[in-house]
């Protein structure tokens, strides 16, 4: 009997350096093809109904009252922080234009996937995890079923499908929220601060948050499975799996927020010259 | 292997490991793995935790994929298989993992229906009759069906993964420890269903366990593995391959310590290693 030593754990950090590089591209790469999966299962075989409907109710039913929560207490916040500095130009009657801009083109959309991200994405990354170290996931594959289909599409399905829903209820949310304070608490004109609403807020505008919101559901899902599909073994792995499902969720949102907005306005410029950019 | 003959040559081994080796970042695993199994023979796998028993248990029905080598089922290379093929052969296989890995969101019932139901094989009346028996196969009462996974004890949860595998009639049965974590008579539950199994559905069996009492049940052949980081380069990672009967007394120490479970130097030497 003989033994040799184990493999040296010794790197020079130059090693280490591109050990990290190459980790993050191979990521990178991982993702893309994850991705690709999920939306090639799509066009082959759609789960059942029996696993769709329960995707359907945890991340948009569940959801409705955070969502709407959250999505009050913006509009209320905006017309409280906002209101001061139009009366100091005599303008108050022009907040619901901009309390409601805000909300319908940015802050319904981003907030609405920010709690989809905080409340779905990191309990989808939590179970999927979980599934993953209790050998679930590999339970599937041995069953001759696709884990990407039966896992992985019913719940990119439901994020991108309620997703907008969910936008709307806190843009409207939002909206009722900012015209009470502003109306009833702060004694802004009720008829003239729906007045500027309408003039200033277009179905156009709406479409625009609502539009955004698709990207923004597609990104939380994919992201949130992907690292629940990739979570080390244990309970730190797991809940490391959970918390990067939002980090980096949170972080695709307001990316791909700025780029959309970026290529939104290059088109409505090109369609439309002598207006003002929507995003 | 003979690769002539009929489809399903009787003589043909349905599972064959060529110069398989496993990698995982800095750390090798399996190295030049050479292992046929013939059809209908009850293969246990021993060997020291981190030797890489799972990894090959996983490499033969391609939940992963080994850095070289061929693993063959029924004389094909997995390899060369697309998905739609590797998903069909997955099917020829049973697994029961090491904590059974029952879908924790479905019923009992659903659990062991997974497999019929996600290919559409049966109506619902004649999947309830195949469940129902399957569930009765393995000792399970009546009135679990309709339980979650969580409310089963580890015996229980152990007996409904080996309904889940069984139910789809595999050829090959692969078992991840299939004793661990059980009390003594739960063990021997357990070596009784693997025979049971054995005889009633001829199934090929591929066991990988720690526990000799299994070993000596149900193997019809026994091979050893033993853990890289204590082999030299050249030496075969499979220190014995043969029946259960001539493990006591096997000239090699290796052999004989793990079968007799004795620390020796291990205990200092880990030591050192610290």
């Amino acid at each position: 009997m003989s033994s040799v030593p184990i493999d040296s754990n010794e790197h020079s950090p130059i090693d280490k350096l591109g050990e990290h590089v190459f980790d993050a591209v191979a990521e990178v790469g991982d993702i893309a093809l994850f991705s690709a999966s999920t939306l090639g299962w799509m066009f082959r075989k759609l789960p059942r109904w029996s696993t769709l409907v329960p995707n359907f109710y945890t991340i948009g039913v569940s959801s409705v009252p955070v969502v709407a929560i959250t999505g009050t207490f913006i509009g209320m916040v905006l017309a409280v922080q906002a209101h001061s500095q139009f009366a100091a130009m005599g303008m108050e009657t022009r907040l619901g234009s901009v309390i409601n801009i805000s909300l319908v083109k940015e802050l319904g959309p981003v907030l609405a996937a920010t709690m989809l991200a905080g409340r779905v994405g990191s309990s989808m990354a939590a179970e999927l995890g979980t599934m993953r170290v209790t050998e679930q996931i590999d339970a599937l594959s041995a069953l001759g079923t696709n884990p990407v289909r039966y896992l992985v599409v019913p719940r990119f399905l439901a994020c991108v499908m309620l997703i907008p829903l969910l936008t709307l209820m806190a843009d409207f949310m939002g909206v009722i929220g900012g015209a009470v304070i502003s109306t009833q608490v702060m004694g802004v004109d009720a008829f003239h601060y729906w007045l500027h609403s309408r003039r200033y807020v277009g179905s156009l505008d709406l479409f625009a948050g609502v539009f955004k919101s698709l990207f923004f559901g597609a990104a939380i899902a994919l992201i949130s499975c992907h690292r629940g599909f990739h979570s080390k073994a244990g309970a730190e792995g797991v809940g490391k799996a959970a918390t990067e499902a939002f980090v980096f969720s949170f972080i695709a949102i307001l990316f791909l927020d700025f780029c959309i907005g970026l290529v939104w306005n290059a088109v409505y410029y090109s369609i439309w010259p002598q207006n003002t950019g929507l995003l | 292997m003979n690769e002539g003959g009929t489809a399903r040559g009787a003589d043909r081994p349905i599972v064959a490991l060529q110069g398989v080796s496993m990698r995982f970042r800095h750390q090798s695993v399996l190295r030049d793995i050479n292992l046929t199994i013939p059809r209908g023979q009850t293969l246990c796998v021993i060997g020291e935790s981190g030797c890489g028993k799972t990894v090959m248990l996983k490499l033969i029905i391609r939940l992963l994929k080994p850095t070289r080598g061929t693993v063959s089922f029924d004389g094909h290379d997995l390899a060369g298989l697309n998905e739609a093929e590797l998903n069909r052969t997955r099917l020829r296989f049973g697994f029961l993992f090491q904590g059974a890995a029952l879908f924790d969101s479905l019923t009992i019932f659903d659990n062991v229906a997974f497999g019929l139901r996600e290919h559409s094989l049966y109506d619902e009346e004649t999947l309830t009759k195949i469940v129902s028996d399957r569930i009765h196969e393995v000792g399970l009462p009546d009135g679990l069906e309709h339980k979650k996974p969580a409310e089963l004890s580890g015996g229980q949860r152990k007996r409904v993964g080996l309904a889940r595998a069984l139910a789809l009639d595999p050829e090959v049965m692969l078992y991840d420890e299939p004793t661990t974590g059980l009390d003594p008579i739960m063990t021997d539950v357990i070596n009784e269903l693997i025979l049971q199994t054995q005889h009633t559905k001829k199934a090929t069996g591929i066991v990988v366990t720690h526990e000799m009492k299994t070993v000596t049940k149900v193997a019809d052949r026994v091979v050893m593995l033993y853990p890289l980081a204590r082999l030299d380069p050249d030496e075969s990672q499979i220190i014995y391959d043969g029946p259960a009967q001539g493990l006591e007394d096997h000239p090699d120490p290796r052999v004989r310590q793990f079968v007799r479970g004795e620390a020796g130097e291990r205990l200092r030497e880990l030591g050192q290693r610290r």
